[in-house]
């Protein structure tokens, strides 16, 4: 039953913050909500690590490993996102626009709980249609010419991208007429042998291109730069950190079903899905000028990352890949909470117009250096750990090109990223930087930026054995 | 229900006929309140074949669907927009296209021929119906996708998107007509929320940036971002 619990919490909270209550109410319970969210998530999770069963209701709200990690990701990530919002949203003067963030942040934190728990696919459609309507709301906030139009470009390519893989899931259910199983995840797979094999490759394909364009997989992600630099800072977390991955899960989803068949090679596509996305982000990080746009192109890269070592095959490379997911929420959030932070500070998204933050700002530079090298995969930080263990697998499984192509690709974007933050952190305090008022942080933003960071280094050096565990549980969820 | 068969099937393929037809309308027509219409006509089209189907193989579950969807697609879309999109951007002619009409409907056709290729391996469960229907939903999705690159205007882009969903939904039917009801139940309720969303983001858009022309909406590039 916890699983339902976790889901309406966010629900009530965003009835809670639309009421006109004072300006603390919303934020409080928005937090208070996720807090409890991700506490139920983590025990939840710890109890499928430990083997156990999690479900509401059979067959449409389950719990395996897969969807664990997911939920607990989405769970910790929308706190962090709340408590930076008590301190980033707080200079929006109209109580009446604060309420209305807040209430969307709610229905968006609701619609990304709900899809890993829910096992109907047809279903999770659902769910992932509602994330990206409720986010349209989110990326506008700001108000300003760029970010309406940010907004618009993001609601046309993905709602269009939903379109077009309703038919992909539909298709999908039309495997359960091969036999007796039931239409979720785990009952494809067991279905998938005895189903056509063009049922199954045109849902594929549908829900790839379709789900693709969600995700900003190249050459559909032309929005995801716009909308995750323009929407506030908490939000581009969200956005970036888990409702990406949340959406490149759905598709994860479809490859040990269709790996099942045993009669196409779905991993092949996979692959060069994921490095084409991969390649042409690091080659897009180079000419950035804005700095979430650059932490923007690198969800698109890190998206390109966790396809391909889904793709590679093998229980290491599907670890390697999970393990990905895990460290990418973490440091994505952890970076624009920093960028955030860094556009409190000077009051612009340009790095040119960026020059010795440290000086300016020893906590906004300090962070943003952090967040730039751990979402680089410096070591000995998360994401060098898993990006390390995934270009090991590739070789274990003799994909010698494709994993020379990734290991090239990771180290022209890891200089990009260090190359564009160096400037902007290091050097003589630019004039403007210099000249601005020393601005006072928020607390909750300088305590999220702690709090965010912590895991980064902790993963680095030291893995819990029941978070292993998980992982382990989350990558035979890949394999068919 | 044997009898009736052969005239299910003939009143079905004239829905499937209105229904591509007004596909190629959406494309052809140079006003946005055409526009509009069409997407009406495409919609009670796909209503009458989703009636259809369920006679033919009894499925009371896509009675309720066909109901829902009767009052949201036709009705209340059309409303919604209507009530959230300025009065003037509906009035407006000569809607900018990226190719000319006459060169669109060529590709249109092209696409249309294409989705009867990409339909063929597929199997159908809604038997002679779902036949006919199959490759017409797939072209409307093809053709809903080229509406949504040819347009320029928000709202006609908006209508590409419905014409796509619009297209999946027949097809999908055409293919697993036993979908579970509250999945189906969900897709014309999300399209209400989409048709919401979208439509005050239109407005907004309309205020704060002075167009809806998507092509005109250019500065988040990051040659533009750089001076």
């Amino acid at each position: 039953m916890s699983l339902l619990v976790i889901v309406s919490l966010p629900l009530l909270a965003a009835i809670i913050s639309w009421l006109p209550l004072g300006r603390q109410v919303a934020p409080i319970a928005t937090l208070a909500a996720c807090v409890t969210a991700a506490i139920l998530a983590l025990t939840d999770a710890m109890a499928v690590a430990a083997g156990g069963q999690v479900w509401a209701v059979r067959n449409w709200v389950e719990l395996d490993g897969l969807g664990a990690l997911i939920l607990l990701l989405v769970a910790t990530v929308a706190t962090t996102a709340a408590l930076f919002s008590w301190g980033y949203m707080a200079r929006e003067r109209e109580a009446r626009h604060l309420r209305r963030y807040y209430a969307n942040f709610n229905l968006f934190v609701f619609a990304m709980l709900a899809v890993p728990v829910l096992v109907e696919p047809a279903v999770v459609w659902t769910a992932v249609e509602l994330t990206t309507i409720f986010g349209v709301y989110l990326v506008a906030f700001e108000n300003t010419p760029e970010a309406v139009e940010a907004a618009w470009k993001y609601s046309v390519l993905t709602i269009m991208g939903g379109a077009m893989s309703l038919l992909g899931f539909i298709i999908l259910f039309r495997a359960t007429r091969f036999g007796a199983a039931p239409f979720t995840w785990s009952g494809l797979i067991v279905l998938a042998p005895k189903v056509p094999l063009n049922v199954l490759t045109s849902a594929f394909f549908l829900i790839l291109v379709g789900f693709g364009a969600k995700v900003g997989l190249v050459p559909l992600h032309t929005w995801l730069p716009d909308a995750h630099s323009q929407a506030p800072s908490p939000v581009c977390a969200l956005l970036s950190g888990v409702k990406t991955t949340l959406v490149l899960y759905v598709i994860l989803r479809l490859l040990p079903i269709l790996n099942a068949t045993g009669r196409i090679d779905v991993d092949r596509w996979a692959i060069v899905v994921g490095l084409v996305s991969v390649g042409i982000a690091a080659f897009l990080i180079l000419q950035v000028t804005d700095y979430k746009r650059l932490f923007a192109f690198s969800t698109v890269e890190h998206m390109g990352i966790i396809l391909t070592a889904a793709g590679l095959g093998g229980a290491a490379a599907h670890y390697g890949a999970v393990y990905q997911i895990l460290n990418h929420a973490l440091t994505k959030s952890f970076c624009f909470f920093a960028a955030g932070t860094a556009l409190l500070t000077v009051d612009t998204r340009q790095i040119a117009e960026v020059r010795g933050l440290i000086r300016t700002s020893p906590a906004a530079g300090a962070a943003l250096l952090f967040g730039g090298i751990a979402i680089a995969g410096a070591p000995p930080l998360a994401v060098f750990l898993s990006e390390f263990s995934i270009l090991r697998s590739g070789i274990q499984q003799e994909h010698y090109f494709a994993t020379a192509l990734l290991a090239a690709f990771v180290i022209v974007a890891f200089f990009g990223i260090l190359g564009h933050l160096n400037r902007m952190v290091f050097g003589p305090a630019a004039l403007k930087a210099d000249q601005a008022v020393p601005v006072r942080l928020p607390m909750t933003c300088l305590l999220t930026l702690v709090l965010a960071g912590i895991p980064i280094v902790v993963l680095g050096i030291y893995m819990p054995a029941p978070l292993h565990r998980l992982l382990q549980m989350a990558a035979q969820g890949l394999a068919s | 229900m044997g009898h009736f068969t052969p005239l299910l099937i003939s009143l079905n393929s004239l829905a499937a006929g209105v229904f591509l037809l007004s596909a190629f309308g959406l494309l052809a027509t140079r006003q946005m309140q055409g526009c509009v219409r069409f997407f009406r006509i495409q919609s009670l089209a796909v209503v009458a074949s989703i009636f259809l189907i369920a006679i033919e193989m009894q499925v009371s579950d896509l009675i309720a669907v066909g109901l829902v969807d009767l009052a949201i697609k036709p009705v209340l879309i059309p409303w919604l927009l209507r009530r959230y999109v300025r009065e003037e951007l509906f009035r407006r002619r000569e809607i900018e296209q990226v190719f000319n009409i006459p060169s669109s409907l060529i590709v249109a056709l092209a696409l249309t021929l294409t989705a009867y290729f990409l339909a063929a391996p597929l199997p159908v469960a809604a038997g002679a119906i779902g036949e006919i229907n199959l490759p017409v939903g797939v072209a409307g999705l093809l053709l809903g996708t080229y509406t949504l690159a040819a347009r320029r205007e928000a709202v006609t882009q908006l209508i590409g998107i419905f014409a796509i969903e619009n297209g999946s939904l027949l097809a999908g039917i055409a293919i697993a007509p036993r979908l579970p009801l509250v999945a189906e139940m969900a897709f014309p309720f999300d399209m209400l929320i989409i048709a919401l969303v979208i439509g005050i983001l239109t407005r907004i858009t309309h205020e704060r940036v002075g167009t809806t022309e998507v092509g005109a909406l250019k500065s988040l590039r990051e040659q533009g971002a750089a001076k």
